[in-house]
């Protein structure tokens, strides 16, 4: 039995537990017990998959496994993962099973909830082990569509309207997405590939004509783009996560943004590179603007979760960025970006409720000095800045110094200024996070009632130190996890790199 | 003639036997054992749906007027399946006593014979058993739809069913003589051979596509669809938007492909164009209503804007695509509507903010209401998501990129109104949200073979791949 499967059918399994539950004890016991599943057999993974290459295996693609599906338009449910989807599928496994242990709380309508947040994380994790665009696009898509009831029932604020805006925007996206993965698909008759295919890795040896490419390259780049935050179609994701219950901002900061980074890269790269050289420019002009316009946009917000909203749309700005150098350093600084950015927002989001739901409220003009009262969330708040505005030592600074690295080291001057404007967001995220650290957690008590606030309890203090040891790991021993990616970066990069040294 | 010939017409043969031995069943029962009617019908409705599967031969009757393939038979099991879930969906609303029959016999004798009409509509060979075929299957809908005599609505939907059919029949013959008079035959493959590209030839084919179009309510031939879709009883309304829209399409993609393939370009065309109209038009309209019955029938002349997507190009595989979309099209639209019907049988209630709050009381209702209306705004994993997905491809794999685009972003939007009602049900706070229904078994059998139908279709790839192997070699 092909390991990647279990990624399908223990979610399954967990839905079915959940629906025969009778308490709402039981609920969470499964969802955490199946989610915790999750977890270990995606870390599990990374130690299978090692093991693998070190024994001489240099596919493209490990653990790959075909099955015919509709085989009159050679559609395949085919499956199989690389050094970048193997470290994906670990962080959605963190981010899935602290979501779970942040929900614990959750009272209404516990089951479907539940049910809601698990078939969420079903579709992220199908995305990242699909090689054939077709069960892609199925996941995709699933993955979006829980989101609209996640938001729209346990959400708070103008829920209504973000949850619908959310869902509208990314399916929208998800029309742009359809018709180039369709271009793809219908192009793919080429000298070498007798028969129409949605096929990664058979799309990948095809030499499409540039005239295709240019078309087809803009559309699965946007359609990406759009989950990854590309401005100026990022609107929804400010509105959207803050409206969002704690598990699913996190989630969907901290994993659905990473699938538009990873399609980018996958199929909007990989699969059209002589359009991703040619018409790079056009997106690293919106991804320098999202990166900048995202970091001042957080700087004058006063809600919690829209400043990091903000800080995600300029974080995620700058995986796209990285990723349009086409650059191996840089490419390789993408893949830790998202995965740094996946971990440190979940635990921002994580606290943020935790604090919202002590406090019940997100302005920082109202708050302060929660250190004293609140000791345990104000550490990992202060850790989870840190990250975020590149400390040495957590997991932020290793990605986005390879990414300003691999990017400068780009002969032309567009791109070499181009980074330095983006290089730029390091000081303007580190007033950010400075500011809200200083508003929100030292200074004097502004209001009397949080003098009798309660600190962490144990499934809060779990999920918080998990997100941690995953984030000072990787910045304390990014070594291996950036060979892991590397290696794997190397077919793409070969087919990207016309211009670079490397 | 033998018996083995006759046997050929088995679907036409079984449903007539059906149809009088329910009409002579009321006459034995006594009168307070009418209701026995509806289990009568249910079991001789279900074998007949089973002996439709049984394997069947090809060929022609009549000389050539009456002619069937693997491919007619399938469309016609697929016309039994929907009827099926119709008539099951019926029997609270026949129960009860709101309807204008005082037997119950009647109102299935009526949709039998309309169906009796489409199986031969779809079997035609030639002109003039194609248009016995589409009256017989359009005339007693008119008066089905004003069947709730107390309704000023339902009279009226009546009224203008069939002032419109009866307009579009008078084109289509007109289009029919047109076609006569240029090639001297009424059969297909005789006009066939002698099509081409005329003026006359064309006009006359313009014609007879806007009479199918008035049937598939394609946009500018939808004018009366709402109107009737709300007039008309829920279970009514489901039959004319899934079965009656179903048999059209058919016999439009057999005509196209068969008579008129040689004027493949100039189809193409029309039907890019009011592909475009239909979706946008349906879906902006549907926007706006308030009235379900109005909603979803907005929603099935948005929906049936797609289907021009699979025929655009003439090929086989979108041919077949054609005929899946029709299938989950079934499940989901009966789905939405049997949930409809259930709450319309219960509280008389219609109108979108009468559902707010739904999922309080009704969990598995809402359920229902939800996976077909996802179903039908082609969301993964349901089953809609493969139909369109499949039409989306083989309109591609022609070229017609453009037109692609406009079918997704059109997709999109209907997506929104979709999530209007969900939102109703599931998000919208309510007092006193409708209360606990109880439907009864039927219904609940009906809503649990569409939901099964909406999940399971799309991953079953055979059902996909065995429609294909019979669409092979239409041309």
């Amino acid at each position: 039995m092909n390991i990647l499967t279990l990624f399908l059918i223990v979610p399954v399994l967990t839905v079915i537990a959940i629906l025969i539950s009778r308490t709402k004890e039981q609920i969470r016991v499964s969802a955490a017990v199946g989610m915790g599943i999750q977890l270990i057999q995606s870390i599990y993974l990374i130690f299978a998959y090692l093991a693998e290459r070190s024994r001489g295996n240099i596919d493209v693609m490990l653990f790959t496994k075909t099955w015919k599906w509709f085989e009159s338009m050679n559609i395949q449910f085919s499956i199989g993962v690389d050094g970048i989807s193997v470290s994906l599928i670990a962080l959605t496994g963190i981010v899935i099973f602290t979501g779970v242990l942040t929900s614990w709380h959750v009272d209404y309508l516990t089951k479907e909830f539940f049910i809601s947040l698990i078939v969420l994380s079903t579709g992220v994790f199908g995305f990242f082990i699909s090689l054939d665009l077709f069960t892609m696009f199925l996941f995709f898509e699933l993955a979006v569509i829980p989101m609209y009831l996640l938001i729209g029932i346990w959400g708070s604020g103008p829920k209504e309207y973000a949850a619908m805006k959310l869902t509208l925007m990314l399916m929208g996206a998800s029309a742009l997405l359809l018709v180039g993965i369709l271009g793809l698909y219908v192009n793919s008759v080429q000298t070498g590939n007798p028969e129409f295919t949605f096929n990664i890795v058979d799309l990948s040896r095809i030499d499409l004509p540039i005239e295709v490419q240019r078309v087809f390259f803009p559309m699965v780049f946007v359609g990406f783009g759009v989950l990854g935050a590309l401005f100026p179609f990022h609107t929804w994701s400010p509105d959207g996560h803050s409206s969002a219950p704690t598990a699913v901002s996190m989630l969907h900061a901290g994993v659905l943004m990473k699938m538009g980074g990873y399609g980018c890269l996958r199929v909007a790269m990989y699969l059209m590179p002589d359009a991703a050289n040619e018409m790079g420019w056009i997106f690293i002009i919106l991804t320098t603007i999202s990166v900048v316009y995202g970091a001042f946009g957080a700087i004058v917000q006063k809600d919690l979760k829209y400043i990091n909203a903000y800080s995600s749309v300029s974080h995620c700005g700058l995986v796209l960025f990285a990723i349009l150098m086409s650059d191996k350093i840089s490419s390789n600084g993408a893949v830790l970006q998202m995965i740094s950015h996946g971990l440190m927002t979940a635990l921002f989001f994580a606290l943020i409720g935790m604090i919202y739901e002590r406090t019940h409220t997100r302005d920082i003009r109202f708050m302060g000095g929660l250190m004293k009262v609140l000791p345990f969330l104000a550490v990992c708040y202060m850790i989870a800045g840190f990250a975020s505005l590149g400390l040495p030592g957590l997991s932020g600074f290793i990605a986005e110094m390879n990414i300003f690295v691999g990017a400068f080291q780009h002969s032309e001057t567009f791109y070499r200024v181009a980074t330095v404007i983006v290089c730029s967001s390091i000081v303007i995220t580190a007033v950010y996070i400075l500011r809200v650290v200083a508003a929100l957690l030292l200074g004097p008590i502004k209001n009397e009632e949080f003098n009798f606030l309660k600190d962490a309890v144990w499934f809060e203090k779990a999920s918080t130190v998990i997100l941690i040891i995953a984030i000072a790991g990787m910045g304390l021993a990014p070594l291996w996890l950036s060979e892991l990616i590397s290696e794997s970066l190397n077919p793409i990069i070969q087919k990207l790199s016309l211009l670079n040294i490397y | 003639m033998t018996l083995e010939n006759l046997l050929l017409m088995r679907h036409e043969l079984v449903l007539s036997v059906t149809a009088l031995v329910v009409l002579l069943s009321e006459l034995i029962l006594s009168k307070d054992d009418t209701k026995k009617v509806i289990p009568l019908l249910v079991f001789l409705f279900l074998i007949n749906t089973v002996i439709g599967f049984l394997p069947a031969k090809s060929g022609e009757l009549f000389g050539g007027m009456y002619r069937t393939t693997g491919l007619i038979i399938l469309m016609k099991n697929i016309l039994n399946i929907g009827v099926f879930i119709v008539f099951i969906q019926s029997a609270g609303w026949l129960k009860s006593n709101v309807t204008g029959f005082e037997n119950m016999g009647g109102y299935f004798f009526i949709l039998i014979s309309s169906l009796i009409g489409m199986d031969f509509m779809i079997s035609s060979g030639d002109f003039l058993m194609f248009y016995i075929g589409l009256e017989l299957a359009t005339i007693p809908l008119a008066a089905l739809v004003a069947s709730e005599k107390l309704k000023e609505k339902s009279s009226e939907a009546g009224v203008k069913l069939i002032l419109n059919a009866a307009l579009s029949s008078g084109i289509l013959l007109f289009g029919i003589s047109l076609l006569y008079g240029t090639t001297g035959s009424v059969y297909f493959y005789k006009v066939a051979q002698g099509f081409y590209y005329n003026t006359l030839q064309v006009l006359a084919f313009m014609f007879i596509f806007t009479g199918i179009a008035f049937k598939i309510s394609i946009v500018p031939f939808h004018l009366w669809t709402a109107d009737v879709y709300e007039g008309a009883p829920v279970n009514v309304t489901s039959f004319l938007s899934v079965v009656s829209k179903a048999s059209a399409v058919f016999i439009l993609v057999i005509l196209l492909f068969t008579v008129f393939h040689s004027i493949i370009d100039v189809w193409n065309d029309i039907l890019y164009y009011t592909a475009v109209l239909t979706m946008t038009i349906g879906n902006l309209f549907a926007i706006r209503q308030q009235n379900l019955k109005r909603f979803l029938a907005f929603s099935s002349i948005a929906q049936a804007g797609f289907i021009p997507l699979g025929i655009i190009g003439g090929t086989t595989l979108g041919f077949s695509s054609v005929i899946y979309f029709l299938l989950i099209y079934l499940f989901s639209n009966l789905g939405a509507f049997g949930v409809v019907a259930a709450v319309s049988n219960a509280t008389g209630k219609e109108n979108m903010n009468d559902y707010d709050g739904f999922y309080q009381t009704n969990k598995a209702l809402s359920l229902v209401m939800m996976l077909s209306l996802f179903s039908l705004a082609g969301i993964p994993p349901v089953a809609g998501f493969f139909g369109k997905f499949f039409l989306f491809t083989s309109a591609a794999r022609e070229g017609y990129f453009l037109l692609v685009f406009i079918a997704v972003v059109n997709a999109t939007i209907s997506l929104y109104y979709y999530l209007l009602v969900v939102k109703a049900m599931f998000i919208n706070k309510n007092e006193n949200p409708i209360q606990k229904i109880s439907s009864d078994g039927y219904m609940k059998a009906s809503l649990i073979l569409c939901t099964l139908g909406i999940i399971l279709i799309g991953f079953a790839g055979y059902i996909f791949e065995f429609i294909n192997s019979l669409t092979f070699g239409v041309k």
